[in-house]
């Protein structure tokens, strides 16, 4: 408990050398904002395992560790070391960040109407401040555990996203946050605001990586606002070093008839947590929940995911698949609540689990609670092996075991990357997974 | 080519076969006729590796090396290939990837070039046409939602793909209609000749018609009881099982009329 107020204690002490250092010229209602959530993240410290929603994970090993707000500066990333980071390659408009601070060289922006935007937070907390403040102030769900808190006091910069109304961006929008770690750990808070107005239209990737062996820690903070009838698909995509802790928040707003997508892949970080907490604010939303998470080694990866459904006829759809080898552990926790007025709500909830090693663990809770009475809710878990029958056949077939088993992992997985809806996403992805699998095993990529 | 000597084989502490002898030379086709639950379908999968069956006796030569020692894929890899009875359903993988990734394995391991998707697909197409197969199945996950039919004329597609030295087909023809049975004989004939060996493993004499063997081998409670030429499937046709045996321990005295055994 001490060593976890410690850690605790090393992002107080950051707080003033970070206000003079990076924030001294910003308003005063953002240096409250700042200072307010900074007090409550003191309140609340990290989560223990006796919270509810944080019992299979111990955060104490990031707890214990001090680390240090990264500061914006010189970082050694040049454009030429990105190319297997930046998915779409040109086509897709990339925002670079360096230990969560943008970086302008590196990235390649634009392409949108005017009235739309598609840029760094801090330019447009200095363009916009008013507008930004709105929305920050608005935000749902920010409160629900320290780690917002955390992410807000040393809020400064990220993606921000505003789509007019009736408008579509054509262009993905891909954030890309790079880690580049010092001498001693770094802490990053990457803070992404998409608001998406009536009718608009938006594809947007999140993806985090650092280099391997890298000790890093990564606060990520994203708020989707989505209005009437807009249309929102967006990608998280997390690579961290498997030395690195990742810790990413997502909140979803969505009013009637918005239909937005949100799929996660979780392939790094030593640590990870995923919460995401969507709700369904208007009449006739639909809401996708995907997610793939492959932990392996002594990996841990906690998916947390939270569907209100507060209005009527909105459906939600969730989807996580997890596979886990070695000493890996996973966990699944699926909220689905459907309050008094959300008649005619379908929530189906699935997650299913691949364990590839008799010492890896996944833990897997659906938890419905369910206060209106004409709902069609449905939710399912598995956890399972690769089929002995399979592996038989594709052996009998002159494939080698570890290509078999590669081969029947990747086809477990497969079905998460068929439903991105988006096909260059989907290839790109594939490679992407398939890298990641051949770092164990022998196998080629598929033609 | 393959050398069975006294081959005793055990599942869950039950002995199945109790000691048999077969020997296949190169440009042979062998049928093994038996009644259900004679280890016909035994004897197929311990040949090709399959867990869960215990040999307590005998040896098995495959071209000269120890079978037995060796893991599956080494043995399709040294050309050894099983036709499944139940062919297995791989959700996620394309029959297109797993039959290139098959070829290609066998291919490294006899020195040759792996082939290139084009060069793969072409091969594909003329064996599907072969198999009288819609060229929309090698773009389906294995064998997932095919029809038992389409199944049985993937195992044999993949043979024919494969181009295997030996291939055991275990139950080939079971479930297959009369034109089914005829496209996967002529897709078994198409691979006949001087340097390869066919095992069939049937219930039925009716296969034989369009598969002529060179010798008929009965297993009855698994011992191989009679052997002969291609005529011998024809008086079992006629007689039953119950023909065959000395008596002793014989109590499946099926009748082989098509259709009066379960499939």
């Amino acid at each position: 408990m001490i060593a976890t107020r410690d850690g605790q204690n090393a992002y107080i002490d950051a707080f003033e050398r970070f206000e003079k250092k990076v924030a001294a010229g910003d308003p005063a209602w953002l240096r409250r904002l700042r200072r307010d959530a900074l007090a409550r993240f003191a309140d609340l410290g990290f989560p223990t395992m006796r919270e509810e929603g944080w019992r299979h994970t111990n955060l104490a090993p990031l707890a214990e560790v001090a680390f240090h707000p990264a500061l914006p500066g010189k970082n050694g990333i040049s454009a030429g070391m990105l190319g297997s980071y930046l998915f779409g390659g040109r086509e897709s408009c990339n925002l670079v960040f360096i230990n969560g601070w943008y970086s302008p060289g590196l990235s390649t922006p634009g392409g949108f109407p005017s009235c739309a935007y598609a840029g760094s937070l801090a330019a447009a907390l200095r363009e916009k401040p008013d507008k930004i403040g709105e929305y920050l102030a608005s935000a749902p769900g920010r409160e629900s555990n320290a780690f917002v808190p955390l992410n807000t006091a040393f809020l400064s910069d990220g993606g921000f996203i505003f789509v007019p109304d009736g408008t579509r961006l054509n262009r993905t929008i891909h954030l890309v946050y790079l880690f580049a770690p010092g001498a001693s750990p770094t802490a990053g808070f990457p803070r992404n605001l998409i608001v998406v107005g009536n009718g608009g239209e938006v594809t947007v990737v999140e993806s985090y990586a650092g280099p391997a062996g890298g000790v890093y820690f990564t606060n990520a903070v994203t708020d989707v606002i989505a209005g009437d009838h807009s249309r929102v698909g967006h990608y998280r995509v997390q690579r961290e070093s498997e030395e690195a802790f990742h810790v990413g928040s997502l909140n979803i707003d969505q009013a009637e008839n918005a239909v937005v997508s949100s799929h996660s892949i979780s392939l790094g970080g030593a640590l990870t947590r995923n919460t995401i907490a969507a709700t369904m604010n208007g009449e006739g939303g639909e809401l996708t929940l995907n997610g793939l998470y492959f932990g392996r080694n002594r990996q841990h990866v906690d998916n947390h995911t939270s569907i209100i459904h507060a209005r009527p006829h909105c459906s939600s759809r969730e989807l996580y698949k997890g596979i886990l080898d070695d000493r890996a552990t996973g966990v699944f926790t699926g909220r689905i609540v459907v309050r008094p007025d959300a008649q005619k709500t379908n929530a189906r909830q699935t997650n299913k689990n691949l364990l590839l090693s008799a010492d890896a663990l996944v833990n897997s809770t659906p938890q419905l609670e369910i206060f209106a009475d004409d709902v069609k809710c449905t939710h399912g878990a598995t956890i399972g092996r690769l089929s002995a029958d399979a592996l038989f056949y594709l052996r009998s077939r002159g494939i080698d075991e570890p290509d078999a088993r590669s081969l029947l992992t990747y086809a477990f997985a497969g079905d998460i990357l068929g439903m991105l809806g988006n096909k260059p996403l989907q290839c790109q992805l594939d490679l992407v997974l398939l890298a990641h699998m051949s770092r164990t095993e022998g196998m080629g990529a598929p033609s | 080519m393959l050398e069975i000597a006294n081959l005793r084989v055990s599942v869950e502490g039950k002995e199945i076969l109790h000691g048999i002898d077969l020997r296949i030379d190169a440009g042979e086709v062998h049928a093994i006729m038996g009644p259900n639950g004679s280890g016909k379908s035994t004897l197929a999968n311990v040949l090709a590796g399959r867990e869960g069956y215990l040999v307590t006796a005998g040896e098995v030569h495959f071209e000269g090396r120890n079978l037995l020692e060796m893991p599956p894929e080494d043995r399709a890899r040294a050309g050894l290939f099983l036709g499944f009875q139940y062919p297995v359903e791989i959700p996620g993988v394309s029959n297109m990837y797993f039959l290139k990734a098959a070829l290609n394995a066998i291919r490294r391991h006899r020195g040759l070039e792996e082939l290139d998707a084009m060069d793969f697909l072409q091969l594909a197409k003329e064996k599907m046409k072969l198999m009288d197969m819609d060229e929309s199945l090698i773009n389906r996950a294995v064998n997932e939602g095919f029809s038992g039919g389409e199944k049985k004329r993937n195992e044999v597609f993949q043979m024919a793909v494969l181009e295997p030295r030996l291939a055991i087909l275990d139950e080939t023809d079971s479930g297959l209609d009369i034109d089914a049975l005829r496209i996967v004989a002529r897709g078994v004939n198409s691979l006949r000749g001087s340097e390869r060996g066919i095992l069939l493993v049937t219930h039925y004499q009716r296969l034989l018609n369009y598969i002529v063997p060179d010798r008929v081998h009965v297993l009855v409670d698994g011992r191989i009881v009679k052997t002969g030429g291609k005529e011998l499937a024809l008086e079992l046709e006629e007689k039953g099982y119950g023909w065959v045996g000395d008596g002793a321990g014989i109590e499946h005295a099926a009748i082989l009329r098509e259709g009066a055994l379960p499939a």
